[in-house]
């Protein structure tokens, strides 16, 4: 028997990742185009903290997910579409590693480590290499534009969802929303 | 008898050329060379280095006090493994590569502070602002070749490298380590 609604603390990390993910992809097209300052090597470290933080958050997450059973999508919809949203899901899940994962490897091959929260340095994966980074650089920004517009396609289910099938697919991750009737 | 004068001649000879020799000064062998430079940005560790510089060195192990040493670097020749820090770096509020190209150290000073170890003192020259410095260094030679390797702090900011909002030691910190490893051919 599958529960109602997820957990609280599953609830709690994912909007919390929504909110990181999202915030983080728009700082990341916003400092990329500003002009070399000490703001912008400020802003860098901040956009990899967080980075950094969104794959921590996801690996909670995946352990809960893995320990956890989800609530059962329902029985109204149809099998394609049951094939298409653990499809997605999945495919979010390999993106929310793969964008800081990304991130992290062009950062090393670019000369700069990453120093979480300007404490805790992180090793190099790879060594400094001017043309890896360049590819590294196209790599991080090619995953984090299909991580956001998986994002978008995925909250977009969720209120087609609420607003066209009327079901509980939006109220077992926000609960305040009473299910459509 | 001739051939006997004539022996002692080019002994003598050779006696008198090899203190000369031993201090010609002599070119680093530039391939086997390193001068590397290292500093902090928001904590972050950043590398760099110099691909071109020039150095003459006259050094005697024995005799320090009489080394005669001149480092050029050609600042142009940075190397910080990414073009836009490059970029950045040559313009006027950091290193201002076309007002002033070049880097200067003169050993002014060499004493022995151990086996194998000196300390290499001078001025330094970077954008126009002459510092002194010392230099601590290790000498080893083996297979014909000398290699002197050292390192010393120096703070970006008496140099003016970064001014303007660049001063601001909060992102990009001012204490600025450099490593060097010359390899020079021992004197025949």
């Amino acid at each position: 028997m599958s529960p109602a609604r997820y957990t609280g603390t599953a609830i709690a990390l994912h909007w919390l990742a929504a909110l990181l993910i999202l915030g983080n992809v728009a700082f990341g097209l916003y400092m990329v185009d500003l002009p070399l300052s000490p703001s912008k090597l400020r802003y860098y470290s901040w956009h990899k903290w967080v980075g950094v933080t969104v794959f921590l958050l996801s690996a909670a997450r995946l352990l809960w997910r893995l320990s956890h059973r989800a609530p059962a999508l329902p029985a109204s919809m149809p099998p394609w579409q049951h094939k298409a949203a653990s499809l997605s899901h999945g495919l979010l899940y390999v993106l929310f590693f793969a964008a800081p994962l990304s991130g992290w490897l062009f950062s090393s091959a670019a000369g700069f480590p990453t120093v979480y929260l300007g404490l805790v340095q992180l090793p190099d994966l790879l060594a400094k290499n001017r043309e890896l980074a360049d590819v590294l650089k196209v790599v991080h920004r090619g995953v984090t534009w299909s991580l956001a517009g998986l994002a978008i396609l995925h909250a977009a289910a969720a209120i087609k969802h609420h607003v066209v099938d009327r079901d509980d697919v939006l109220h077992r991750m926000l609960p305040f929303i009473k299910p459509g009737t | 008898m001739r051939i006997a004068v004539l022996a002692t001649l080019s002994v003598a000879a050779v006696l008198l050329a090899a203190p000369s020799l031993a201090q010609a000064p002599q070119k680093v062998a530039l391939d086997k060379s390193q001068i590397r430079f290292g500093f902090k940005q928001m904590n972050v560790p950043v590398e760099g280095r110099f691909r071109k510089f020039d150095a003459t060195v006259s050094f005697d192990p024995k005799k320090p006090e009489a080394t005669k040493a001149e480092f050029e670097v050609e600042i142009g020749s940075i190397d910080l493994g990414n073009s836009d820090g490059e970029t950045e770096a040559k313009r006027k509020a950091w290193l201002n590569v076309d007002a002033f190209p070049k880097a200067k150290f003169t050993a002014a000073s060499v004493k022995a502070i151990g086996p194998g170890r000196y300390e290499a003192t001078g001025p330094l020259t970077i954008k126009g602002v002459t510092q002194s410095v010392t230099a601590p260094f290790t000498f080893v030679e083996a297979g014909g070749l000398r290699t002197v390797e050292g390192s010393f702090g120096l703070r970006r900011l008496p140099f003016r490298i970064g001014e303007g909002p660049w001063a601001d030691t909060d992102t990009v910190a001012d204490d600025v380590s450099v490593r060097f490893k010359f390899v020079i051919p021992s004197p025949q």
